[in-house]
């Protein structure tokens, strides 16, 4: 890891500002992900602003309109055994308790897990080509061990998946990301909009502006029916989705939005209100484009979404 | 706990701090890397840090990149977190931090300021084993020993999750979480074992949680 400086922050608004002033910034909440790649250089921050500290981040409150604000360090630990969300969101309980280790959940939070990084083998292979980690350099994973990777809105440049089980259970709640710009200016984006594609600049992962500090996430008032979160891995545990679907069956209509599939949490609202699992995964998976090795996801998805919809969930 | 001094050299003073290792050997790398390099000060001060580490007060002023495993290990002489994957997916290095289990491997010294640390240590020494080693050493919880702190310092911590009725991705029902087998396995997997002694890992920690149930 190259050499940073290091300053806590005091306010939310004071972090972006301390961000902004000084060149290659980057926040540093749980630290989980950032300092991993930090050690391969595949992050190179030259200063850390510290948002540990930052009063008021680490509370879960329940809002005028029934919703649940969660501030941006609470960890993934805390929200999962939260009993508003045990008992409101369970399709987010289930989700944060299937990602990691107790350790890491301990540690990672809800805006850290937001803006995770791929887990392509090749972004973290300083040896390959990655147009993630150096625009232009090409795509080691197209034609090269993909069975993880992306198979919906890939590009000719990249086909990283998104890792995050969270960020998946915050799609199909509609979930807002509630964010500061160091001149104090507030907005909401919708989770909907939150994370891009690669396309040509794979590289850009969210719709934040420099600097821009993610203060909180807002969800909706409880939508109630049956909710769960299905993950498809390769071990039992400990390991990330090869497919994971997070579903609302009921009572107004049902809801999937799925993990492992894209480059961010992938939701097709018009997909929703087809009867049968194989036509629901055919209008999620339209203008697939998958390699050789990750075919098998598209067989996957119906099969994962045939038990949700079946109520087999746990 | 301090570690005892003996006569001559440790075998871990013979191999040489991993961190001042790691800087030596760090090379400019890519292109990529040319903003941050300008941006980066080339030798930034040391940054101070007070925590409490194993009920001992300490004050450190430390180069930010140091980990809490880093910490421990090189500037404490606490060696009995081990450095396995230095990644977060070994869990060899957890300790407690104000009373919750991390890998220490992927945390900041400097993040933890007026923080409470707790390694293996700080559990027991030989002549007072905490439950959880003695219950390791009657179970025969380990074959070559290295991911045994770590396992023992997250049991600990996983029966304190349970009794505080955190649920686990293996929980049937989210309200009302119970001790069984199939917990301890999905809430220990984020504690490797190479030699695979898990059955008697799980053992082990079904003794401690027997007797305290008890």
């Amino acid at each position: 890891m190259r050499a940073v400086t290091y300053e806590r922050a005091t306010t939310a608004r004071g972090a972006a500002q301390a961000a902004a002033a000084r060149p290659d910034a980057r926040f540093i909440a749980g630290g989980t992900n950032l300092l991993d790649l930090a050690k391969l250089e595949v992050e190179r921050p030259a200063h850390l602003v510290d948002v540990n500290r930052v009063p008021g981040l680490d509370r879960i409150e329940r809002m005028a309109d029934g919703g649940l604000r969660i501030g941006a360090t609470v960890r993934n630990s805390d929200l999962a055994a939260d009993a508003r969300v045990r008992a409101d969101y369970p399709v987010l309980a289930r989700a944060l308790l299937a990602g990691a280790s107790a350790q890491l959940r301990n540690k990672a939070t809800t805006a850290g897990n937001l803006l995770q990084r791929t887990r392509c083998p090749y972004f973290y292979d300083t040896s390959k080509p990655c147009n993630k980690r150096v625009p232009g350099s090409g795509c080691a994973a197209i034609g090269g061990f993909s069975r993880t990777l992306a198979v919906v809105g890939v590009s000719d440049q990249c086909i990283a998946q998104h890792p995050s089980d969270m960020a998946v259970a915050m799609r199909v709640l509609d979930a807002g990301v509630e964010t500061v710009m160091p001149d104090g200016a507030t907005r909401t984006i919708p989770i909907a909009d939150f994370h891009t594609l690669p396309g040509r600049t794979p590289w850009v992962e969210t719709v934040l502006r420099p600097h821009e500090f993610i203060t909180s996430v807002v969800l909706p008032k409880p939508a109630g029916g049956r909710q769960a979160y299905l993950k498809v891995r390769d071990r039992a545990s400990y390991a990330f989705a090869l497919v994971s679907v997070a579903s609302v069956i009921g009572p107004d209509g049902h809801r999937f939005a799925f993990g492992g599939l894209a480059h961010k949490p992938w939701r097709v609202e018009a997909a929703e209100r087809l009867a049968s699992p194989q036509a629901v995964a055919d209008a999620v998976l339209a203008g697939a484009r998958p390699t050789a090795q990750n075919r098998f996801k598209l067989a996957l998805v119906n099969r994962t979404l045939d038990v949700a919809m079946r109520g087999e969930a746990a | 706990m301090e570690q005892h001094g003996r006569g001559g050299p440790t075998r871990r003073e013979l191999i040489g701090t991993g961190a001042t290792t790691a800087s030596i050997l760090a090379v400019p790398g890519m292109a990529q890397g040319a903003v941050a390099e300008e941006a980066r000060v080339a030798d930034p001060a040391l940054v101070p840090v007070s925590l409490t580490v194993n009920g001992k007060r300490r004050q450190l002023s430390l180069d930010a990149r140091t980990t809490l495993l880093d910490m421990a290990r090189e500037h404490l002489t606490l060696t009995g977190s081990k450095k396995g994957c230095d990644h977060g997916q070994c869990g060899a290095c957890t300790m407690l931090v104000n009373g919750r289990r991390i890998n220490s491997c992927l945390s900041l010294a400097v993040m933890h300021d007026g923080d409470e640390i707790t390694t293996i240590e700080g559990l027991g020494m030989p002549d007072r084993l905490h439950p959880m080693q003695a219950a390791f050493l009657h179970h025969d919880g380990y074959q070559c020993g290295y991911c045994t702190p770590g396992q023992i310092v997250s049991a600990v911590a996983m029966l304190e999750e349970v009794k505080a009725g955190t649920p686990s991705h293996v929980t049937d029902d989210l309200a009302h979480v119970s001790f069984s087998d199939a917990e301890v396995r999905e809430r220990m997997s984020g504690n490797i074992c190479r030699c695979a002694a898990y059955p008697n890992i799980v053992a082990a920690i079904r003794d401690v949680h027997g007797e305290r149930a008890a």
